[in-house]
């Protein structure tokens, strides 16, 4: 947890000696704690003031980096709820193959290719848990990097791993798992290899007990597999977790979660589970299963739960143009909400049919809200329409508006008096078939 | 060394809410739902039970809709055109309670006909919703309140346009309210505010925040709900009350789940897709703190009911 200046203060050589460039040690204690300076511009400071004060910055939950090809973060976090700022590192979704599976370079290289776009994004899995399960084990991690260059998490016991890391060297992979039976050899390997390690145990005492001694082998980046029997049980220590370290700062158990959602038992529980993970602060999932309508699903969740609240997401205002329009397209008018242009500017595209969209400027709130809001008045469109000069783009003065406000087509008229204002309909959906049967 | 887990103590707490009347109440149900007193963050059982389960309704309407996913089309049959089978069926996928969507092709004594014949096809507790128009909603709610006197029907959904009317019926015949507001916290308290101070009391009002489909601004109504919630157990009473969310009307809304056709690959297959969308957007919601999700496919149904039983084990 950050400290106060004043703490920080109390930890200063209290001389005032000006070295630093500041006239009091309560000033450059001050502008440590709003982070504007390094603690190094003091000369005098005790070593033990120093190991204080570099604990008291390290992040309540420890950042741990999985590094191949691609890097998936995950830790960091500061808040409990979204709305309190925001959560940071979205959790790296990925999919588990066991060593046995002849099919692994079919299997992993076609979920490899998996890309869809969301708003304008581009989304992916993140990378691949390989289980050793009795196969050989170096063999399928070679046979998975051969087809993927994202990182891995390695999954066996003390016995098959040595030879899964060997097949990966000079990654940062994630080890799994360290329990109280052999976590003194799982240290050793993840110390010997720098890979990342998933620590597992059902009771919380025994976790901690676990990374404490986990780390003075010398192991820094943990990851925690909290078990749990029922959604229920998970979600509980996911919060306790999460709690302890914002709220207690309590560093045993400062470290990013992962969760194995495939544990429910089935293809349809398992997308349940793994949306509760999402939600509640996993760092990791790994799904057993991959199709790419879940995957689809689960990457949505993501991206919604991680968005910054703070920023509405949006879209620069303006005139766009869909299908190459010429001066016979209709213009149509929209917000400036990302996910309502993205769904209005699909339905077109996808229509075929030509068209200048007129992205008024509302603020980043879709239609309804913006309305509810005032952000999306006549006056708004009004101003939009000529100050991105509709009229010299189109034969015929005429706009588009969202039918949920056809009720601001009267006033729109008093607004643009020679334009014709049309409603079309309310969702974005049913866009095409309204402009072939009503606009032409 | 055991670790002490911090626990949040609140000083407030979500009201209870009774939704239907048994013979023996005034009303004609087999059996009657109660949701809310919460005192903690949802779930979180190691602070305190959760006293009642949340629960899931199915929507179905007064006629055959028109506008819904073929996918539903394909799953309710000919009874979407039959509200009495339609309603059998929806208690036989596993809900807790129906939402009777009434139509703008609905008239008063048609109204108050099917609202009559549902009552009378199910025991379940009733969400009444009139067509979404102030005018028509009134014409149709009030006689539907009239005739079923005493059987705590939830009436909606009112909102800052429209409440009085339904909020007036509620209380002559002894019914509820669903209050709806668009996703904001202040409007919510503000249309609760209005509600009770025409004398309705909050044990009969459901308060609904609104939401988005998954990828479609789900993500505000569950941070609006998630702050809803927290400023209830901090004793702001005009924000105690159970939540009620649409996941089901709003993800058969999205492309994802409407359309089958001319979408890109990487949206997999449709059934299954749209599934996950209505399932995942209900989950979402759950985690944030709905007392009642509203669902129109089984299959949501039952993978939601499952997990709440499941959370509620904790």
């Amino acid at each position: 947890m950050a400290l106060s200046g004043i703490q920080i203060y109390k930890l200063l050589p209290q001389t005032n000696c000006k070295e630093c460039g500041f006239p009091t040690c309560l000033a450059f204690a001050m502008k440590l704690a709003a982070k504007q300076v390094e603690l190094s511009s003091c000369p005098y400071v005790s070593e033990e003031s120093k190991k204080q004060l570099a604990e008291s910055a390290a992040p309540p939950i420890r950042l741990v980096t999985l590094k191949a090809g691609t890097e998936v973060k995950a830790g960091n976090e500061v808040v409990m709820f979204r709305h309190e700022k925001t959560f940071y590192n979205k959790p790296g979704l990925f999919v588990r193959v066991k060593a046995s599976d002849n099919e692994i370079p079919t299997k992993v290289s076609e979920i490899d290719k998996y890309v869809v776009n969301y708003v304008g994004m581009d989304f992916t899995i993140d990378g691949y848990a390989v289980e050793a399960d009795g196969g050989d084990f170096a063999a399928a991690v070679k046979a998975v990097r051969s087809v993927t260059k994202r990182p891995l998490i390695l999954l066996g016991d003390t016995a098959a791993l040595p030879s899964g890391l060997e097949a990966c060297s000079g990654e940062t992979p994630m080890l799994y798992a360290a329990e109280s039976s052999n976590w003194e050899a799982m240290a050793d390997l993840a110390a010997k290899y720098k890979a990342a390690l998933a620590v597992k145990s059902e009771s919380l005492d025994e976790l901690a007990d676990l990374t404490q001694k986990i780390q003075a082998k010398g192991v820094e980046d943990m990851v925690l597999d909290l078990g749990g029997k029922n959604m229920g049980e998970w979600l509980a220590r996911s919060t306790q977790v999460r709690r302890l370290a914002l709220k207690a700062n309590f560093r045993p158990l400062g470290y990013p979660v992962i969760a194995f959602p495939g544990q429910a038992g089935t293809p349809s529980k398992e997308s349940v589970y793994a949306a509760q993970a999402i939600a509640k602060y996993a760092g990791y999932v790994v799904l057993d299963t991959f199709t790419p309508e879940l995957a689809y699903a689960l990457l949505v969740l993501r991206e919604n739960i991680y968005t910054d609240p703070q920023k509405p997401i949006q879209v620069q205002p303006g005139i766009y143009e869909i299908n190459n329009p010429t001066a016979e397209a209709p213009a149509l008018v929209t917000t400036n909400f990302s996910i309502t242009y993205f769904s209005v500017a699909n339905e077109v595209e996808g229509s075929g049919l030509p068209a200048w969209l007129v992205v008024a400027d509302a603020e980043g709130m879709s239609v309804l809200t913006a309305w509810a809001a005032g952000k999306f008045d006549a006056e708004r469109i009004a101003k939009s329409v000529k100050e991105f000069d509709v009229a010299s783009k189109v034969s015929k003065k005429r706009i588009v508006l969202p039918g949920h406000v056809a009720v601001l087509s009267g006033e729109l008229e008093e607004e643009l008096p020679d334009w014709e204002i049309r409603v079309g309909p309310r969702e974005a959906v049913d866009l095409p078939a309204f402009m072939k049967q009503a606009l032409n | 060394m055991p670790i002490e887990i911090p626990k949040d103590k609140w000083p407030g707490s979500v009201k209870t809410v009774k939704i239907g009347a048994t013979a023996a109440e005034g009303g004609t149900r087999a059996k009657t739902i109660t949701v809310g007193g919460q005192t903690t963050m949802p779930y979180l059982q190691f602070e305190a039970p959760t006293p009642n389960q949340p629960v899931v309704a199915i929507e179905i309407k007064s006629r055959k809709p028109e506008d819904w996913s073929q996918l539903l089309g394909e799953t309710w049959g000919d009874a979407m055109t039959n509200p009495v089978q339609w309603a059998q069926k929806a208690e036989e996928a596993g809900a807790d309670l129906i939402v009777l969507a009434l139509t703008l092709d609905d008239t008063p004594e048609s109204a108050v006909q099917v609202v009559k014949t549902v009552l009378g096809a199910t025991g379940l507790p009733l969400i009444i919703w009139g067509p979404g128009q102030a005018e028509k909603d009134n014409e149709l709610l009030v006689p539907v309140a009239e005739a079923t006197k005493g059987e705590r029907l939830v009436l909606g959904i009112c909102e800052d346009k429209n409440y009085r009317t339904i909020v007036a019926t509620a209380m002559a015949n002894g019914h509820l309210v669903e209050a709806r507001t668009p996703m904001d916290v202040n409007l919510s308290k503000q249309l609760n505010i209005l509600i009770t101070d025409m004398g309705l009391t909050a044990d009969r009002i459901l308060m609904d925040p609104t939401t988005g489909a998954l990828g479609y601004g789900m993500e505000y109504g569950y941070s609006v709900m998630e702050r809803l919630r927290l400023a209830a157990l901090q004793g702001d009473a005009m924000t105690q009350l159970p939540m009620i969310v649409t996941p089901g009307f709003e993800a058969w809304k999205a492309k994802e789940s409407k359309v089958g056709e001319g979408v890109p690959g990487a949206w997999g297959d449709w059934r299954a897709r749209a599934t996950h969308w209505e399932t995942v957007t209900a989950m979402a919601l759950v985690e944030s703190g709905a007392d009642i999700v509203v669902l129109r496919h089984p299959e949501s149904v039952k993978r939601v009911k499952e997990a709440i039983s499941e959370l509620m084990l904790g």
